[in-house]
């Protein structure tokens, strides 16, 4: 009973949060002079109106899960890791970069070595941020953004340069991928097998920490270091396993963007999936099965974003700002997790009719 | 490479640290006020955003920089005071809500800025320092943004405040031991509140100082992390305002080597040199953090320590 109540909470709490960040969007549109009505409808027509939006959607939905998984996993093990832009970037740069220069099979055999590449270039930055913090004590929060900007400059320097295709003349990209690399849509859609990755990373990775030893022990490391420490886990190696295990999702986004959508790597591929996968682990707390209908409710706010801007002229900048209200109601939410609403029903009842008699008041006014 | 080009890489560092370092003065100041109360404030990114859109914005259509500058100011306090609020709800975690502010700040800076991208604002006047000199490289270098000084006076007034001040014993009070303030009758929400409403609206300043002086415009690229980089200044200036003003004059320097580099016509690597501050940060980090103990100087109930 208890663990249902928790449950409901859960999704009741972020479900009350999204519609009050919709609400608070919709006063600040009315201050552009655009009629709210029109820009949630808009949304919604953007996002899930037809077939269209929905490949829009799902198409963008594909890297949010992936960069979520960067912060939900870690977050598993106590760590608080934003910096997943930056292992997106460079599994991107390590598929781009493998296909070209080691001979690969022209088929789905190359794609599954590119992807593993990226995944694992994803892994070993994001391990690095979970082995500064365990064998140097720096707070991971801010190690993994500056390994994210240290990322980006490391990738466009090579894209830009030593990496650079030269035929790219007015967007600086490295050589493409071979044709028969290249992932494809789901049964000649636009959406590409990526979204497959997506769901199957999250499934899988839910099933890790709910029913596997190694999951638990992640959990434990996380929840409570003591009791792991007492039961002598080793929490070093199940932090930098939950860290490698997020960024290579996050490492694996990058290689899909390329391999599904530029076919290079270049500039493209920073477009803040990993920062607007923060937003979605944490409205999905952190729970990797809870991120797939989060993340495609987000990738249905950035497509709409497009629409928002031709159709009623509001900034691009639209979505980040419904983002971040988003993000901060979600957080302001959790303060109403310990309210006892039972015990505040009476409470507020006697608060709007004190009037009508409450024996235990009477007494006291007498 | 030819004297002159020497000359002109060098002015261009210092130039840079005198012009990128104000900024991260601010920053790192607004950031050192929080955490000395005891919260860290991660939003600060997202404040030195918005800040800078504010004071791009009051310049341009009041006419006047100064108003701009106080535009910034009030604008940084107000979303820096939105994370103070949101951190004394219960379960609230500060690092979390400074992560929503970021993204928060930016989204908001983005949205109303769009109209700002392409007008000219009037600018801070600058203060002419390098006017002994016959090479125009010095002279460029060596002028100065008005609110240098003024981040100076800040950086001594603070430092004195933190120790000679009832205030600032407050302050210090509800940074190290909470339940001493409490015990004492003082609100310690009360204090951080106070502490980061008044942190942001410094690192406000710093945001003006970003599009109110050379290069001088509002673009969406504007800050790189510089609200992030502060909290490791502050780490690295062990939580003391008269260091951070050493701290922020590095990373200026560390920041301006890229394009002082492109000026004397040296295009390699450009975006390399851009990630030395990032680089930096993090062998500072790695040179002055322990594993299990708590970095010398630092506020006690800041929870990057626990």
């Amino acid at each position: 009973m208890m663990a249902l109540r928790d449950t409901l909470k859960d999704i009741a709490l972020p479900v009350l949060a999204i519609c009050a960040a919709l609400l608070v969007f919709g006063l600040l549109v009315t201050f552009a002079g655009v009629n709210p009505l029109d820009v949630w409808l808009l949304l919604f027509k953007g996002a899930f109106g037809d077939w269209f939006s929905w490949q829009n959607t799902l198409q963008r939905a594909a890297p949010l899960m992936l960069t979520a998984l960067c912060v939900a996993v870690p977050a598993r093990a106590g760590l608080v890791i934003i910096g997943g832009e930056g292992a997106l970037v460079l599994g991107g740069l390590a598929c781009a970069v493998l296909s070209h220069a080691v001979p690969l099979p022209n088929n789905i055999a190359g794609t599954v070595l590119v992807c593993a590449a990226g995944a694992a270039a994803g892994a070993l930055w994001i391990a690095l941020a979970g082995w500064l913090r365990q064998y140097r004590g720096i707070n991971e929060t801010i190690s993994s953004l500056l390994l994210a900007y240290i990322a980006i400059g490391l990738f466009k320097h090579l894209v830009e340069g030593p990496l650079r295709d030269p035929s790219s003349l007015n967007k600086p990209s490295t050589y493409a991928l071979p044709e028969g690399m290249r992932i494809g849509g789901i049964l000649g859609s636009d959406v590409h097998w990526g979204l497959m990755l997506g769901v199957l990373a999250c499934v899988a990775l839910g099933v890790w920490t709910r029913w596997t030893v190694s999951g638990f022990s992640v959990r434990v490391v996380g929840g409570n270091p003591r009791a792991a420490q007492l039961v002598g886990l080793p929490a070093s190696r199940l932090i930098l396993l939950a860290c490698a295990l997020g960024g290579a999702c996050a490492g694996l986004a990058g290689a899909v963007e390329v391999a599904a959508v530029h076919t290079s790597a270049n500039a493209s591929l920073i477009a803040a999936y990993g920062y607007a996968g923060i937003l979605v682990s944490f409205i999905a707390r952190h729970h990797p099965v809870a991120i797939i209908p989060v993340a495609i409710l987000f990738g249905g706010f950035g497509a709409a974003g497009s629409l928002l801007q031709r159709r009623l002229g509001l900034p691009d900048a639209s979505v980040l700002v419904l983002q971040g209200i988003a993000f901060v109601l979600i957080l302001a939410s959790e303060a109403l997790r310990d309210v006892d609403w039972k015990l505040l029903r009476p409470r507020l009842v006697r608060a709007a009719g004190p009037k009508e008699g409450n024996p235990a008041m009477k007494d006291k006014a007498a | 490479m030819t004297f002159d080009q020497w000359l002109a890489l060098f002015a261009g560092i210092v130039g840079g640290a005198l012009r990128v370092g104000v900024p991260f003065l601010f920053v790192s100041l607004g950031e050192c006020l929080t955490e000395k109360s005891g919260r860290i404030n991660l939003g600060l990114e997202g404040v030195l955003v918005l800040s800078s859109m504010s004071a791009f914005g009051g310049a341009y259509v009041s006419g006047s920089p100064w108003v701009g500058v106080l535009a910034g100011a009030v604008a940084g306090g107000l979303l820096a005071a939105l994370h103070g609020m949101l951190c004394a709800l219960p379960r609230v975690n500060d690092v979390a809500t400074g992560i929503a502010l970021m993204l928060l700040g930016t989204g908001l800076a983005f949205y109303f800025g769009k109209p700002l991208i392409q007008p000219q604002a009037p600018q801070i006047p600058a203060i002419e320092l390098g006017q002994w000199s016959d090479s125009s490289a010095v002279r460029a270098a060596l002028q100065v943004n008005m609110l240098l000084p003024v981040g100076l006076l800040l950086a001594v007034l603070l430092w004195w405040g933190f120790k000679r001040t009832r205030y600032g014993l407050l302050v210090r009070m509800a940074g190290d031991s909470a339940n001493a303030a409490r015990a004492l009758g003082y609100s310690v929400g009360g204090i951080r509140l106070a502490a980061t409403t008044l942190g942001g609206v410094i690192a406000g300043l710093g945001g003006a100082s970003l599009t109110l002086f050379y290069p001088g415009s509002w673009n969406e690229g504007i800050s790189s992390g510089q609200g992030l980089i502060a909290v490791a200044l502050v780490i690295f200036a062990r939580w003391s305002p008269l260091r951070c003003i050493g701290a922020a004059a590095l990373f200026g320097g560390a920041g301006a080597i890229g394009p002082a580099l492109q000026s004397v016509g040296i295009n390699w690597g450009y975006h390399l040199f851009n990630t030395v501050p990032y680089v930096l940060t993090l062998l500072i980090l790695v040179l002055t953090c322990r594993p299990g103990s708590v970095a010398q100087g630092s506020p006690g109930e800041l929870s990057s320590n626990r």
